[in-house]
């Protein structure tokens, strides 16, 4: 098994607004390997969102070429990508993105309905996720009746409750206190270290990205040195 | 947690929403379901044979025909069996009860029905051995309690006998039962001789006839034969088959299946706007949620049969309530009207044509929204760009 579990190669993004064709990746290389834990960060307009959706399968490159564990995803047609992200694939949302007519155990229980599993084993599991988030104690309250972390440790236990390779995490403390952004980092970074999980994260909090392993900035489309950034 | 648990959470989401679509689903439904029984009560299609033709005064069938008639129309070729009827107008015991009864020619009017009702073969001979007999239907003789050997003092709201009374003693001579599922038991028939003998005025006429041809397929020519042989008479007939001369009858209250298929197209071409706009309405709403689920790796069909799945399960819903609604309706106004609406009921046909509209109307209320819900791009649902 290769250590690279997500490379990008001479990927081109661009779209065309009236008459002009607008640019935003222009031969992006990009490698991530297994267990990493990336934080994306850059200014508004950057990238970083786009470049996280092509990651996640819901956008697809202008060109170029995006493996996972060797696989060509760019290449998957829409049926296959939403298989491909059931099974390796976990988003956490700035909002959170909870079913708001269903408790907590039933928004970690969503993704476990793509599988062939007995109800007795997506209650197991989904226990287990809760358990993760120690947000056992809440599983039947709905999301209006949690805080804005606790919604967000019930949408990490949705992300993880299927047990995909990679966490995709857009803004994942961006409407939370320092406090409770601090807790949401924390567990992000323990499945990390302890469940091995590889991690990407977009944000624009520098002190969110210190709890990565490293930090990669894009600026119009490119990596660049924080330096270079800077000026 | 199913999906079906899903699409039943989705659609709980707004209760009062929810139950305002039920309601007038409801409502449609019980409106098609009343007036499809009574169309079919008032067409009474399936009981009418084919080959049975109805001979008639031409002017209109509430005038009489001499009793000579039936013995010149049994003489043309292609009619197998004949029999003669007259209205009585009965009533019993108050004039606000009023029945259907007859009076018919005891010796054909058994042979000439006998693909629509039959009776024993004790019933039969009391029928022929005594004049004053009666044969009740299983319906209306439930109805009343009474049973073979009763003596029943039927009125006439029309008809007196020569003592100026306008009472009738008849005898029970037995109960008929239907060998139709349509056909109607809510009515009694008694002996034509008796009457016409008793009877203070009209004597030796008779309101119609039935007649049985040796095939169908003459109907059209002996038809036009009876009613060739009493042109410029006194007394000029209309022959009709039995289902024409049925839908004759009903079109003097009107158009009935205009009248339904208008009003039950009006309540669903409206239940459609509505229910179609707030699914459409709901669909939007969730825009978002629709993202999330296919970012979790939900195919687009899989949305696709969700979104549908509501509106079926909505229509569905409110269908069946209002099919159970109109169900009880009709069995309320048979007991108030069944007399004079005899078959009303809600038959097989119409739960089944009634089930379709149901699927017509969930799969039209849920395709649009379920199709923009699965063609709906994950970038532009969550706001991602």
């Amino acid at each position: 098994m290769s250590d690279t579990l997500i490379r990008l190669a001479h990927v081109e993004k661009s779209f065309v607004k009236g008459k002009e064709k607008i640019s935003i990746f222009e031969h992006l290389d990009m490698t991530i390997p297994r267990g990493d834990f990336v934080a994306i960060m850059g200014p508004s307009g950057s990238g970083k969102t786009t470049l996280l959706n092509m990651l996640g399968g819901i956008d697809t490159p202008t060109a170029g070429e995006i493996s996972f564990d060797g696989q060509r995803i760019d290449q998957y047609n829409e049926r296959q990508l939403s298989k491909w992200r059931s099974d390796h694939v976990g988003f956490i949302f700035q909002f959170y993105n909870l079913m708001p007519m269903l408790n907590a155990a039933q928004n970690v229980e969503l993704p476990l309905l793509l599988k062939p599993l007995s109800a007795s084993q997506r209650k197991q599991n989904v226990a287990a996720a809760l358990e993760v988030v120690s947000l056992a104690d809440r599983a039947k309250h709905y999301p209006r009746e949690m805080s804005g972390g606790q919604q967000q440790r019930v949408a990490i236990a949705r992300a993880i409750v299927s047990d995909p390779q990679l966490l995709l995490c857009d803004e994942p403390t961006g409407d939370l206190d320092r406090t409770v952004a601090d807790e949401i980092l924390a567990m992000l970074q323990l499945l990390n270290k302890e469940l091995g999980k590889t991690i990407v994260m977009v944000t624009h909090d520098p002190a969110a990205a210190r709890y990565a392993k490293r930090t990669l900035h894009l600026d119009k489309g490119k990596f660049v040195e924080r330096e270079e950034l800077a000026a | 947690m199913s999906d079906f648990k899903l699409v039943w959470k989705n659609l709980m989401r707004r209760k009062l929403r929810t139950f305002l679509m039920l309601f007038a689903t409801l409502i449609a439904f019980a409106i098609f379901g009343v007036l499809s029984a009574f169309n079919n009560a008032f067409s009474g299609d399936q009981a009418a044979a084919i080959d049975r033709l109805v001979v008639v005064n031409k002017i209109n069938f509430t005038q009489p025909l001499p009793v000579s008639y039936p013995a010149r129309i049994k003489q043309i070729e292609g009619v197998k069996q004949l029999s003669y009827a007259n209205w009585f107008g009965g009533y019993y015991p108050e004039p606000k009860n009023q029945l259907v009864v007859f009076a018919v020619d005891h010796t054909t009017y058994l042979d000439v029905y006998d693909d629509a009702i039959t009776v024993d073969a004790a019933t039969r001979k009391n029928f022929m051995t005594d004049k004053t007999s009666a044969i009740v239907g299983r319906a209306m003789a439930d109805k009343f309690g009474w049973k073979v050997g009763d003596r029943v003092p039927m009125n006439s709201n029309i008809f007196s006998q020569k003592s100026g009374a306008r009472v009738w003693d008849l005898t029970i001579a037995g109960i008929f039962d239907k060998k139709k599922e349509n056909q109607d038991t809510n009515f009694m028939f008694f002996r034509y001789d008796y009457f016409d003998e008793t009877r203070s005025f009209g004597k030796d006429t008779i309101g119609w006839m039935m007649l049985n041809l040796t095939s169908s397929s003459l109907a059209d020519k002996v038809a036009k034969q009876i009613d060739e042989t009493f042109a410029n008479s006194p007394y000029e007939t209309q022959t009709d088959t039995e289902k024409a001369f049925n839908k004759a009858f009903v079109a003097q209250f009107g158009n009935i299946a205009l009248i339904v298929t208008l009003v039950v197209g009006a309540a669903f071409i409206t239940i459609l706007m509505i229910v179609g706009n707030t699914m459409a309405m709901a669909v939007r709403e969730r825009t978002r949620e629709i993202g999330v689920m296919k970012s979790l790796g939900f195919p687009g069909a899989r949305i696709l049969k969700m979104v549908l799945g509501e509106s079926l399960l909505l229509a569905a819903l409110g269908g069946l309530l209002g099919l159970g609604l109109a169900t009880l309706a009709i069995g309320g106004m048979k007991q108030a009207a069944g007399n004079f609406v005899p078959g009303l009921a809600m038959t097989g046909d119409i739960m089944v044509f009634g089930i379709a509209l149901i699927v017509a109307l969930g799969v039209l209320t849920g395709i649009v929204p379920a199709m923009s819900a699965m063609r709906m791009s994950i970038i532009s649902a969550l706001g991602r760009t």
